[in-house]
């Protein structure tokens, strides 16, 4: 295998000179009504990635395809990648660098065209590569953002994030001047993927929107992941575009709601009946695009077919749920969405954004800022820029709500938590996944753990959307 | 639950443990279970977080000398990243004994998990605990270790 040959990002490249975008498909999709759907996939082998990207475009009315980049590449440590490629090893994901540029248009020849974008996914803190590895091959949608691909996922300085990051949108950005419209998605919306309250959720993912924009992108989405509570859902993806319309002029946006990423149902009717609930929560929030799970999210990486049934399902409940909203005459579209002044979660998202665009006109440098004062504080991330003084539980009915809010300033909360426990942890961790499984599963199955006692160790591994 | 950096060292508490992720490993919640797990438990814990890069967990280990380590990984690489660091650890007169166990999903399929227990154990790892183990085996593990090792 040879190494791409680009190690840091080059001038625009000739290929992106169609009209075509990312952001035209989904708009077009969204006015006739059709949710997108988009799996999480990536292979190491070049022909199995090629096979699903084929498979996963035929699956439903409106499908975006994904490369999902290796988790050594991720964390820029291509040496490992090129050396489990050569020893025949597979990897976690696609290693778009490490491949030669001829194999991954190979991969994409024939399968990648207006009517089938294609976004590379990633979390990386040190993105400069893949993005050029990404723009030499014609390619001009990504993800991820200089806080949330940082604290959740390693030990890169949050300084270093900003800055690498900052590199990486103004390189996108670049590519506008040869007539594309490269699109950037937030994965702000997603800290840890679970127990961080919707305001948090929701402010991280609208400060990195404007800071995409403020890099000079114009082709932005907002992400936000299902979490415990379909009412506090819905209001946490209509604050998102209220913020959206109110932060990013002259900017083609959309929200995209990520079914849920924390620790999945084990039974399949509980893993498919909360991707169905995650469509319809879509269509009533007014997403324009939904990152589907697999039956297999508990348990292992999803083969392709299991992908390819994820979208089918999603893109059939989201029909249903428009079918069914326009039966009873609540539809509406997006630019008539219902009032937001009733809305905890823009208020509680509203003072955060406020506080840390008081902080410096430089963004960059107001997220540092916040994060060292601990006005932007993420529960449970163990990140040394994270200050770490946050907790959060579940109440009663079901919302994640916050126990601890440190020095965030978004008031005083009622309820002071006691002592958290492991067992304590766990049943939060475990909330969504009880309440899909227990129809499902019997309490005496054989993977399910005696009374009282927590599951095995490794049961905790969806706990974040990263390999 | 503070980063490493803010942790005490204090040796009153039964048992000093160093839990860490792998360094291409992202995933926390199973590092902040295990903490909260061995807090529990009595052991005072010094949380790594994740993606820590080999050279990071053996100063880590030098630096607080603590009475077990415990890896955890669940992204699939754990297996073939895992081998080379218990090399680094026990090439370290300083670490000489110390207890470290590992624990995950650490491959990609399933298919290959009685194997790999037994490569990592024979590349000198104390314990290998394989998703689909419950936990009263790792508490056990822990419970029988000597509160204090004497290097």
């Amino acid at each position: 295998m040879t190494r791409a040959a680009t190690t840091r990002p080059r001038g625009p490249v000739a290929v992106h000179g169609s009209r075509a975008s990312f952001a035209r498909y989904v708009a077009d999709a969204q006015a006739r009504g059709a949710l997108v759907v988009q799996p999480r996939m990536g292979f190491s082998d070049p022909a199995l990635m090629r096979a699903g990207l084929r498979a996963t475009r035929d699956a439903a009315e409106a499908v975006v395809g994904t490369l999902t980049i290796d988790s050594y590449t991720r964390v820029g440590d291509e040496l490992s990648a090129v050396r489990a490629l050569n020893e025949d090893h597979s990897l976690n994901g696609y290693p778009i660098s490490s491949l030669s540029p001829h194999t991954s248009r190979w991969v994409l020849d024939g399968v990648r065209d207006p009517s089938f974008p294609v976004q590379v996914r990633h979390g990386s803190a040190r993105p400069q590569r893949i993005v050029a590895a990404l723009a030499a091959l014609g390619l001009d949608a990504t993800e991820g953002g200089p806080v949330s691909y940082c604290l959740p996922y390693g030990r890169t300085p949050l300084a270093d994030s900003v800055r690498n990051w900052q590199q990486a949108c103004e390189f996108l950005a670049s590519l506008r001047a040869t007539g594309a419209e490269p699109h950037l998605e937030t994965f702000g919306g997603c800290m840890l993927g679970q127990l961080c309250p919707p305001g948090l959720l929701v402010a991280l993912s609208a400060l990195e929107a404007l800071f995409f924009h403020r890099a000079g992108l114009r082709s932005i989405s907002l992400s936000y992941a299902q979490q415990t509570n379909s009412e506090q859902d819905v209001h946490a993806i209509r604050a998102l575009r209220r913020l959206a319309a109110e932060l990013l002029p002259d900017t083609e946006w959309h929200i995209v709601l990520y079914t849920y990423m924390g620790l999945y149902p084990r039974s399949r009717e509980g893993a498919l009946e909360l991707l169905e609930r995650s469509a319809e929560l879509a269509v009533e929030g007014g997403a324009a695009r939904l990152i589907v799970k697999t039956v297999a999210e508990a348990h292992r990486i999803p083969t392709v077919a299991e992908n390819v049934e994820a979208l089918r399902v999603a893109s059939a409940a989201a029909r249903d749920a428009h079918r069914t909203a326009a039966a009873d005459g609540t539809h509406r579209s997006p630019a008539e969405a219902p009032p937001v002044s009733d809305n905890p979660v823009y208020a509680e998202a509203r003072a955060l954004i406020d506080a840390v665009l008081g902080l410096d006109a430089d963004l960059g440098r107001a997220l540092l800022t916040a994060f060292a004062r601990g006005y932007l504080d993420v529960p449970y991330c163990l990140h040394p820029d994270n200050a770490g003084r946050t907790r959060s539980y579940i109440d009663d009915a079901g919302r994640l709500t916050w126990s601890e809010i440190g020095s965030m300033p978004i008031g005083p909360v009622a309820r002071s938590s006691g002592r958290l426990t492991a067992r304590g942890l766990f049943d939060a961790l475990s909330f969504v996944q009880s309440r899909h499984d227990n129809h499902f599963l019997a309490p005496t199955a054989p993977t399910a753990a005696p009374p009282g006692r927590p599951r095995p160790l490794a049961g905790l591994s969806g706990g974040t959307p990263r390999r | 639950m503070k980063p490493a950096e803010l942790a005490t060292c204090d040796r009153t508490a039964s048992l000093e443990v160093i839990v860490t992720g792998l360094a291409s490993d992202a995933h926390t919640w199973n590092l902040v279970f295990i903490q909260l797990l061995l807090e529990g438990l009595g052991h005072e814990v010094v949380n790594l977080g994740p993606c820590v890069p080999e050279e990071e967990i053996v100063e880590s280990c030098a630096k607080h000398q603590p009475d077990l380590l415990v890896i955890s990984s669940v992204n699939g690489h754990g297996c073939r990243d895992a081998k080379p660091l218990i090399g680094a650890l026990r090439a370290r007169p300083d670490l000489d004994g110390l207890p470290v166990v590992i624990g995950g999903k650490l491959g990609i399929s399933q298919d290959r998990q009685e194997e790999q227990a037994r490569e990592l154990m024979a590349a000198g790892f104390d314990a290998v605990f394989q998703d689909g183990v419950d936990l009263a085996s790792f508490e056990t593990f822990v419970g029988a270790l000597p509160k204090e090792v004497t290097r």
